[in-house]
């Protein structure tokens, strides 16, 4: 070591030629994220998979989206850990293979509220939809912002197969079928919520709002296995 | 970049060199005017969360501005004050103007594009929710060219330096160019679905994977390397004592630079990701300590015999509070790499509160020294008031401690009430919301602590632009006689 580092020393030779020493330095930089991510992409059984997980649905993916462009991630992880409080706060803890088409991953790092991995069949979506709409209004002393223009905004539907398409390039196994009818599938879904939403005693007229497709996602979440 | 002979630098006696000032003043003004734009919405949001009333939907809410805060911060106050470190050291350690001045001009305006890009879109909602790499692919490429220009710039100004050896400063500068390079186009790589939305290519676990080892390492080569660099040139020069320890440099360089990449999945500690990717991750956090604080211990010791210094110098001061923070932080963070403190602050306050005494104390207080210390040197006059950059000091150092303080207390309480059981076997507070009401009064007092910190910004800003007006009307560029 020490003929390296001594006042005049190799290191000294090294410090004279910019380009070896950027070299070197790009080599020791790729080593430890290399050795690290390879098995996790190459090795299958670091991420077993689970026969019951499946994409979302057209409109769960809608709402999705609408979670992502909330920034909801920056107060709500997605994550169970496997401790006793967690399990017993949330239910079962997370598993790596109910992540497969999470693109982008939605796990967070801070839990200014709850965790929302397990929030799928929770809470019926009335509750949702008064939650998101005054979050006083179900949990008195909640801070959450309260988003009620998501109960006005109308969702996008047209822009779901694309949307698709983009996904299956990365690997979502969404079929040629599945994506024709998707503005079909996403309507039936919604009207569905919404004409649920409204005999349980919500607002009326839902269908086409951005809420809705919120509400498939959030139903949904962490429900695949069981 | 240099591909021929180790002594290919040139032999130059005599020869006059102009250095390029005017775009470290640039540079100098961005950071300070973002700086306060950045830390503005950091209270803002720090406001949001005790008062959800302060939420103006849909566009200044809470999750759309707490990206805003931290592309601000990081990529706006902290990146224009490691461009402006760098491109004022660089040239004169390596005793070359700059080699183009239009590229450095390219990259001043094309960054401050970058923010502004960030600072619509974000309230906007058009985001990829990826912490720090937030922003859409459009602006991605446009961080991809112009780092290439500062890239292509940085490296032909050392291929044509005139003076043979680079300094410590320039290894981390070429760190930190290099990674955030590879960094930046690991992570943001993904699929569009029109102009305002793409999907990442990798999904769940991989995806996680590559985002901590993005978002880790740009602490590391954002928050870390430059500003290593920035004291190692900064701080011997204000302290007028050459830098403690040659070997310990090479040493911490080496082993820093390397054992950084690997730590990554300690954000991932009990997650999805496999048992042994977390294990490692733990590993060389652990191990990162020591070359963290072979930085720390060569900045330190730079001040022997000069301590009483620091008496008459706040830029000093601020680099000691700056240097012993870093410290702080890089022992902190090892410590919660560990899985079994992990399980408790993770998610928690806690980590807010590790961030902070990183950013205050480090990345600012690193950042206003060099500032209070180059704007006599660049703007040719005397700092207008020294009492006012000393009441700085004072009311940053106590905002960052109330700040701190409040994050700690906030994080382990409500770490310990999730994890609570009675004698029963049941959850003491199985409403989230207990835990929540019981940390509030925390926030407020770091929203006294950050806009403490943030009035220290201020004053600083007053003070920058006071100075600048008594500056003379023509400034030349500053020259050297090669010798
Ligand atoms: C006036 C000063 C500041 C205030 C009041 C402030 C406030 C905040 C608040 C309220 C949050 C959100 C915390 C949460 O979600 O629980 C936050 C996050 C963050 N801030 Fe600041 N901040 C300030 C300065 C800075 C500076 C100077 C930097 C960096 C150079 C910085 C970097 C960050 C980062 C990286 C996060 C995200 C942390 C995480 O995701 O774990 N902040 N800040
Ligand atoms: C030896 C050095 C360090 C190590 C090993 C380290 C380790 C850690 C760990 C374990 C976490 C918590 C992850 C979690 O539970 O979610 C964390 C978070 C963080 N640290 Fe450090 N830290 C170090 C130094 C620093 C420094 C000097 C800074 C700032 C200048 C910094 C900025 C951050 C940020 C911004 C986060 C929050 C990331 C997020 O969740 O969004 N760290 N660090």
């Amino acid at each position: 070591m020490s003929p390296f580092i001594e006042t005049d020393g190799k290191h000294r030779k090294l410090e004279g030629w910019p380009f070896m020493f950027t070299l070197l330095t790009t080599i020791a930089i790729l080593i430890g994220g290399t050795v690290e991510f390879l098995p996790l992409v190459l090795v299958e059984s670091n991420v077993p998979r689970i026969e019951t997980v499946l994409p979302y649905t057209p409109l769960e993916l809608a709402g999705r989206d609408v979670y992502i462009r909330e920034g909801c991630v920056g107060c709500h992880s997605q994550q169970v850990r496997p401790f006793r409080d967690e399990i017993e706060r949330y239910g079962e803890y997370s598993k790596p293979g109910e992540h497969v088409y999470d693109h982008p991953f939605l796990w967070g790092s801070k839990r200014t509220g709850p965790d929302l991995h397990r929030v799928g069949g929770k809470y019926p979506d009335l509750w949702h939809v008064r939650h998101m709409e005054d979050p006083r209004s179900t949990s008195p002393q909640s801070l959450m912002p309260p988003y009620a223009w998501l109960l006005a905004n109308d969702l996008d539907f047209e822009d779901i197969p694309s949307r698709m398409s983009a996904l299956r390039k990365v690997g979502v196994p969404y079929s040629d079928a599945e994506i024709e009818s998707a503005v079909r599938d996403a309507r039936t879904q919604a009207t569905r919520i919404a004409e649920g939403v409204a005999e349980t005693g919500g607002p009326d007229g839902l269908e086409d709002k951005e809420i809705v497709a919120l509400v498939a996602y959030l139903q949904r979440l962490g429900t695949d296995i069981n | 970049m240099e591909t021929t002979q180790p002594h290919a630098y040139r032999e130059s006696r005599g020869e006059l060199v102009h250095f390029d000032d005017g775009i470290v003043r640039l540079f100098v003004l961005a950071t300070a005017i973002w700086g306060f734009v950045g830390m503005l919405v950091g209270a803002l949001i720090a406001l949001q969360m005790p008062f959800w009333q302060a939420n103006l939907g849909p566009y200044l809410t809470f999750g759309r501005l707490r990206p805003l805060h931290t592309n601000a911060v990081i990529f706006a106050f902290a990146g224009n004050a490691i461009f402006a470190a760098v491109y004022y050291s660089t040239q004169r350690l390596v005793k070359a103007r700059m080699f183009s001045d239009l590229m450095s001009r390219i990259h001043f305006w094309g960054w401050q594009t970058i923010i502004v890009s960030a600072a619509i879109t974000l309230p906007l909602g058009i985001t990829t929710s990826k912490e720090y790499a937030e922003l859409e692919w459009p602006i991605d490429i446009l961080i991809t060219v112009i780092w290439v220009v500062f890239a292509v710039n940085f490296f032909w100004t050392l291929k044509v330096r005139r003076e043979k050896h680079l300094y410590v400063a320039i290894w981390f500068y070429i760190a930190t160019i290099v990674t955030v390079a590879v960094l930046h186009i690991g992570n943001s790589l993904a699929i569009p679905a029109g102009l305002f939305k793409s999907y990442p290519i990798y999904a769940g676990v991989q995806d996680a994977f590559i985002q901590w080892w993005y978002g880790h390492n740009a602490v590391a080569f954002f928050l870390t390397t430059p500003f290593l660099g920035l004291m190692y040139y900064f701080l011997p020069k204000a302290a007028e004592r050459p830098v403690f320890s040659y070997r310990l440099s090479i040493v911490h360089f080496w082993s820093l630079v390397f054992i950084y990449i690997w730590a990554g999945p300690h954000h991932l500690n009990y997650t999805s990701i496999p048992e042994w990717a977390a294990t490692l991750g733990m590993v060389f956090s652990v191990m990162l300590w020591m070359p963290s604080w072979g930085g720390m211990i060569n900045g330190l010791f730079t001040l022997r015999g000069a301590w009483h210094k620091l008496r008459d110098s706040v830029v000093l001061r601020m680099y000691v509070i700056g240097i012993t923070f870093y410290g702080m932080s890089t022992f902190e963070g090892p410590m919660l790499s560990v899985k079994t403190v992990n399980a408790l602050s993770h998610y928690t306050d806690w980590t807010i509160g590790h961030v902070h005494a990183g950013a205050l104390g480090w990345n600012g207080f690193m950042t206003f020294g060099m500032i209070y210390w180059l704007l006599p040197r660049l703007w040719k006059t005397k700092l207008w008031s020294p009492r006012l950059a000393n009441a700085h000091f004072w009311i940053g150092t106590i905002g960052m401690l109330l700040y701190v303080m409040a994050m700690y207390s906030a994080g382990v309480t409500q770490g310990l009430m999730w994890r609570a059981f009675d004698e029963a076997g049941r959850l003491v507070y199985p409403d989230f919301m207990e835990t929540v009401i019981q940390i509030v009064p925390m926030y407020w007092v770091r929203l006294i602590g950050g806009l403490m910190y943030l009035a220290g910004v201020i004053l600083m800003l007053v003070n920058l632009f006071k100075t600048i007006a008594t500056a003379p009307s023509k400034l030349d560029d500053s020259s050297i006689t090669v010798s």
